[in-house]
């Protein structure tokens, strides 16, 4: 990589230069929401209102005031929001995950009866709308009595199609018969020689699904908005638009929120930030799998 | 375990017919094992969903008389309905302006840092990667801020060359507010396939294309191009399933832009408050299945046009 880029610089070093000007714009555009929060959350209510240094910092810089404004505002619901993401997120990432490695490595490594048929089964629901699922899971649920608590958000995010086609491409690719017969012929059970011998080969894009789906699963709005009623059991996405709606609709009362909204915002991307910067190594080998083939 | 052990063990040493059969009886088993709970999830989250949705849509409840079977009648009705016709006609509207920036956005990027290797471009990389991580909600809040009349600021920016201040929010220009949105929240997604995608083409292609005389245009227009075309094809179908579903940024920023995002602004948001404002369940189940399908039939047709269909799955 270092020799590549060395050689690069050396043959061209000027070439270069606008594309690299052109692509210092596109940053700065990416960059405008979340520098425009930061600057921001560090306002109260009157400094964000008096129009002036939209894009700088506030005279008199009041991080902690705010934070503290944001976790003990109605009894601290904005730190319940945070840890109801979080769970949502962890328990519909890993139990995603789980069975969608299973069902790729099944598909991939088995001919078994019935596969053919249920591969394009699940090829076709990669089509189906997310979303169009949401009102008829709603009324199942209702009748189960399972709307408004905590399994009407984890247990529909338990499905991943997208997660088993990328484990099915991968496991085709990267996990060789050979090596499977090997073990068996060693006499491991064909448990065994999963967890042993075809995981650890599969490892990248069992961390690259697990990303995408606990991501999903954080992201989520429609279905919560739709599940739940209870504000205590409402994940971060949900929370802050309520408030958004709170605020807007009551513009002149509501001032303090909109300054807990801008904060409530910033702290909210904080944790996704830092888990896509420290992880950024396993889930870029991991992405190039759904442009295979 | 030790059966599955035992049997795992014959089957490697003999190929007499009956222990093939045994060994393909195993399979069948273990094949389910695996897929079996996978397979359960999606019948209870995916399958019955559908069933239901598709049921629910064939009755119509009614204040008096109760529930009926109406058949067709709710599809009718929503092909006749000017709200959901003009949902879907936004949505396709706006898919075929969005879904092009996007990904011509996406594919700028990804080629030039794909090309030029240097410090600042891995650093932009992973900045323009950046709002992948933000949930579409929070994203549509921070835009609604920088939209805003009474804190964003495009007010002080076009100030400063006397010029008024766009207004994102009114009618004639939310549909561009919300294209630069989701440009803003996907291209760095896209933009990341793409460069995976890039980084795998063998670098000796480049070797013969330039002892051939071709230039740094030519090898991306005629090498680095079509041999990513499989992931932009998978990039093209995602976006636009997602697209013709746009809810998130919508029903967010109608709050903002009160008077322009009506609650059938899109067929989803439509849907929604069908169901969950209005306690119609069934029209919102026919609304929800009709999208479904129209989503099918672009996506289909789309495919289809591009004659990708064996490649792509």
């Amino acid at each position: 990589m270092t020799a590549r880029s060395r050689t690069a610089g050396r043959q061209r070093p000027q070439r270069h230069l606008p594309l690299q000007v052109l692509l210092g714009f596109l940053v700065v555009y990416f960059l405008i929401p979340f520098w425009w929060v930061f600057v921001n959350s560090s306002k109260d209510a009157p400094g964000l209102f008096s129009g002036s240094n939209t894009l700088w910092f506030a005279d008199q810089v009041d991080y902690f005031g705010n934070l503290e404004r944001l976790f003990t505002y109605d009894g601290g619901i904005y730190g319940r929001w945070i840890l109801n993401s979080t769970l949502y997120a962890f328990a519909g990432g890993i139990g995603a995950t789980i069975l969608a490695v299973m069902a790729g490595y099944g598909f991939a490594k088995y001919r078994f009866a019935g596969r053919r048929f249920s591969f394009s089964v699940l090829l076709g629901a990669l089509m189906v709308p997310a979303t169009a699922l949401v009102i008829p899971t709603f009324m199942m649920f209702s009748g189960l009595g399972l709307t408004n608590t905590i399994w009407a958000v984890i247990l529909p995010s338990l499905l991943n199609p997208f997660g088993v086609y990328l484990m099915h491409v991968y496991a085709r690719d990267a996990v060789p018969d050979e090596i499977l017969d090997a073990a068996r012929a060693d006499g491991a059970g064909e448990l065994r020689t999963f967890v042993r011998v075809a995981l650890p080969l599969m490892r990248p894009a069992v961390v690259t699904v697990l990303l995408l789906s606990a991501v999903a699963s954080w992201n989520n709005y429609f279905l919560p908005l739709a599940m739940l009623s209870d504000n205590r059991l409402f994940p971060v996405t949900v929370g802050l638009g309520l408030w958004q709606g709170i605020a807007s609709a009551n513009n002149s009362g509501s001032t303090s929120l909109w300054s807990l909204i801008i904060l409530g915002a910033l702290v909210s991307v904080i944790p996704l930030v830092i888990a896509f910067f420290t992880l950024q190594r396993h889930w870029r080998g991991g992405l190039s799998l759904g442009g295979l083939r | 375990m030790t059966l599955l052990i035992e049997e795992s063990a014959t089957s490697t040493q003999e190929k007499t017919p009956k222990s093939r059969g045994k060994v393909r009886l195993r399979e069948h088993l273990m094949g389910w094992v695996f897929v079996g709970p996978f397979g359960l999830v999606f019948l209870a989250f995916l399958i019955a969903p559908l069933a239901y949705a598709l049921y629910l849509s064939l009755w119509q409840k009614k204040l008096i008389g109760g529930t009926s079977f109406v058949f067709l009648g709710n599809y009718v009705k929503a092909f006749t309905d000017p709200t959901f016709l003009s949902g879907v006609w936004f949505v396709v509207r706006f898919s075929v302006v969005a879904i092009p920036v996007q990904i011509v956005i996406a594919l700028a990027m990804a080629l030039i840092v794909d090309a030029v290797t240097s410090l600042f471009t891995r650093f932009s990389r992973l900045m323009i990667f950046l709002p992948y991580a933000i949930p579409t909600v929070i994203g549509a809040v921070m835009w609604g801020f920088l939209y805003s009349k009474s804190f964003g600021p495009l007010t002080d920016i076009f100030g400063l060359f006397g010029a008024t201040a766009p207004d994102f929010f009114s009618k004639n220009l939310i549909f561009y507010g919300l294209i630069n949105v989701v440009t803003w929240q996907w291209a760095g997604y896209y933009m990341i396939i793409l460069y995976a995608a890039l980084q795998g083409i063998d670098p000796t292609l480049y070797e013969a294309a330039r002892m051939d005389g071709a230039g740094k245009w030519q090898i991306a227009l005629r090498i680095k191009i079509p041999l990513i075309a499989p992931a932009l094809l998978l990039i093209l179908v995602f976006s636009l399933i997602g697209t013709l579903q746009f809810f998130n940024e919508p029903q967010i920023l109608r709050y903002l832009a009160a008077g322009t995002i009506a609650p059938g602004f899109t067929p989803n948001m439509y849907a929604y408050q069908q169901a969950f404002g209005l306690a119609n369940f069934n029209y919102g189940s026919a609304i929800s299945f009709a999208l479904g399908g129209i989503v099918f039939v672009c996506v289909y047709a789309f495919l289809f046009f591009t004659r990708k269909r064996r490649s792509f799955f």
